[in-house]
């Protein structure tokens, strides 16, 4: 089962820490009596204090992430600073409070006798730790821009890494080290997140070998749970909402990764 | 806090507005405990046109000061999509049900109208009269006259209760909603959101797909306010009141200006389960007029 129901309604839970990884923030919340979720499954973040009033008088919504993991009752959130939404959520410290909804969505699909390989790139990385804490073994290549983000790594075991700027690891993008493993010719199951140029390129990879391949996408929603129609992608079969029909899809749902 | 609106008894004054809340997909992420909690008291569908609706090419989305631009499209499945799969999902909720429909004229309207009285399932009507008329480019529900005439052309063709949602973007939001009176209307809601625009940060381009969208929010609130009192002093019919309810004081003060129902949006997006603490706080405001606790703070 991929899909972990969420309890109805939005829940206070308290941050437990707050921790730099390289330019990436690791979010803990506390959120002990909530369900187990699924890997590739996300939650709504909202700070319960201060949530508006920063930049151009935002954030007003809640903000989409896949958990990293969920240790002990605690849920981990990978973090980047990129608007006035994730730069109140990385200023959180310890004892404050998030509005937390969740888990959403659909999650990964498990690899059945098939070799998984997980690839990532950037912030995009959280579901596959996720999903490597649930598989135990798999096999892990990420990309990142450059040394700062490059820590990111860490947060999943055993992993191969490029960047762009060839500072850590391969120089070159991560799917360079994709193409290479794809043409060992394994049976393989591919489970990819990052940023949508690099998503495209994986489904290409493996569209053109003939490679099963599941893509967490990413979109800007307002609710989560399928209320707002906001965060469609265009399938072979048109319009779906990533909030409900995803955010994990099929590759070979896709024309193409937009 | 039960309330009588067009013959129907309501548990409190708090519904949905259209298009805000999609029960059949939260049954998908929250499953039965949200039928054991229902957030409001009457549910109100997302827009139901003829044929079927793919929506707007994204982005469908952009955040603003207060609230958001939504340029969603009304995608549907269409009437007959609608009938057959979705009502019967529907009329599994614990609350009576309100189909919101929208035509390019008066004639699918009415239509629309006719199919939907067909169905015990659907306790009202709603129209969405935010389509722009394809001769004038004005939403059909912004000319006085126009929208008298189509409300008209629907009357004779349901007996069901019917509410008219107002759009906001007209010049005389009161003259409007004394056509729909005198046309027949049961009730009239509103605010439908206000036009608004995004640009693209970097490209010369609108951010959104379908070029402008609508305001809903906190910032509308205000809006809302003015727009419910006029219309409520120009109608005898009972008025659903919308725009930026957040709160049981936001909900008390459109009832204040005379509103029979309030409707919960933008909030839910927030929070699914807002309206039931919106009805909560609502139900301890007692005696509001007279309680003081409204001032402004300073």
């Amino acid at each position: 089962m991929n899909r972990v129901l969420a309890p109805f309604g939005r829940r206070s839970c308290a941050v437990t820490a707050n921790d730099a990884v390289g330019a990436y923030r690791v979010l803990r919340v506390a959120d002990p009596d909530g369900p187990e979720p699924w890997p590739g499954q996300f939650y709504m973040l909202a700070a319960a204090e201060r949530w508006g009033a920063g930049t151009d008088e935002r954030p007003y919504l809640p903000r989409a992430f896949s958990y990293l993991r969920r240790v002990d009752g605690e849920l981990h959130f990978m973090l980047e600073d990129v608007g006035p939404g994730t730069e109140r959520l990385c200023e959180l410290a310890a004892g404050e409070a998030v509005w937390l909804l969740g888990p959403l969505g659909i999650g990964f699909r498990p690899p059945g006798d098939s070799r998984p390989l997980l690839c990532g790139g950037g912030v995009g990385v959280a579901p596959l730790a996720a999903l490597q804490d649930h598989l135990g073994e798999a096999q892990v290549l990420l990309g990142f821009r450059d040394e700062a983000h490059a820590p990111g790594a860490a947060l999943l075991r055993d992993a191969r890494v490029a960047t762009d700027d060839g500072s850590v690891g391969h120089h070159g993008y991560v799917t360079d080290l994709l193409a290479v493993e794809l043409d060992a010719g394994e049976d393989t199951t591919v489970y990819a997140c990052g940023p949508p140029p690099m998503l495209e390129s994986v489904r290409a990879l493996c569209a053109a070998r003939g490679v099963d391949v599941q893509l967490a996408l990413e979109s800007g929603m307002a609710c989560g749970f399928g209320a707002c129609f906001g965060c469609v992608v265009a399938t072979r079969d048109g319009y779906v909402r990533l909030c409900v029909d995803g955010p994990v899809l099929d590759g070979a749902d896709l024309e193409a990764v937009a | 806090m039960t309330v009588e609106f067009c013959g129907l008894e309501l548990a409190h004054p708090v519904i949905n507005g259209s298009g805000t809340y999609d029960a059949i997909a939260a049954r998908r992420a929250f499953g039965d405990a949200l039928l054991e909690d229902f957030p409001f008291s009457a549910f109100v569908s997302k827009t139901i046109t003829l044929r079927p609706r793919a929506g707007n090419p994204p982005p469908r989305l952009y955040e603003t000061a207060g609230g958001m631009l939504n340029s969603i499209g009304l995608p549907n499945k269409g009437l007959e999509g609608y009938l057959r799969e979705d009502l019967p999902q529907l009329a599994e909720l614990p609350v009576p049900l309100i189909t919101n429909v929208m035509g390019s004229d008066d004639a699918e309207l009415a239509e629309l109208a006719e199919r939907v009285d067909e169905r015990d399932e659907v306790a009202a009507i709603e129209l969405n009269v935010s389509c722009p008329n394809v001769k004038t480019g004005l939403d059909i529900g912004a000319v006085p006259a126009e929208l008298e005439r189509v409300m008209r052309a629907v009357r004779p063709r349901t007996a069901k209760p019917v509410v008219v949602k107002l759009t906001p973007n007209t010049a005389d939001v009161a003259a409007c909603a004394r056509a729909a009176e005198a046309g027949g209307a049961d009730a009239v809601s509103l605010i439908n959101t206000l036009r608004g625009m995004a640009l693209h940060p970097d490209l010369d381009r609108r951010w959104l797909g379908g070029g402008t969208g609508g305001l809903s929010g906190p910032a509308i609130r205000p809006v809302a306010l003015a727009q419910v009192a006029a219309v409520t002093s120009a109608v005898s019919i009972p008025v659903v009141g919308m725009g930026g309810v957040a709160t049981g004081k936001h909900a008390s003060d459109l009832l204040r200006a005379g509103a029979t129902l309030v409707a919960v949006g933008t909030e839910s997006f927030r929070d699914p389960a807002a309206a039931s603490r919106v009805a909560a706080e609502l139900a301890t405001l007692q005696n509001p007029c007279k309680s003081g606790q409204h001032r402004q703070p300073a």
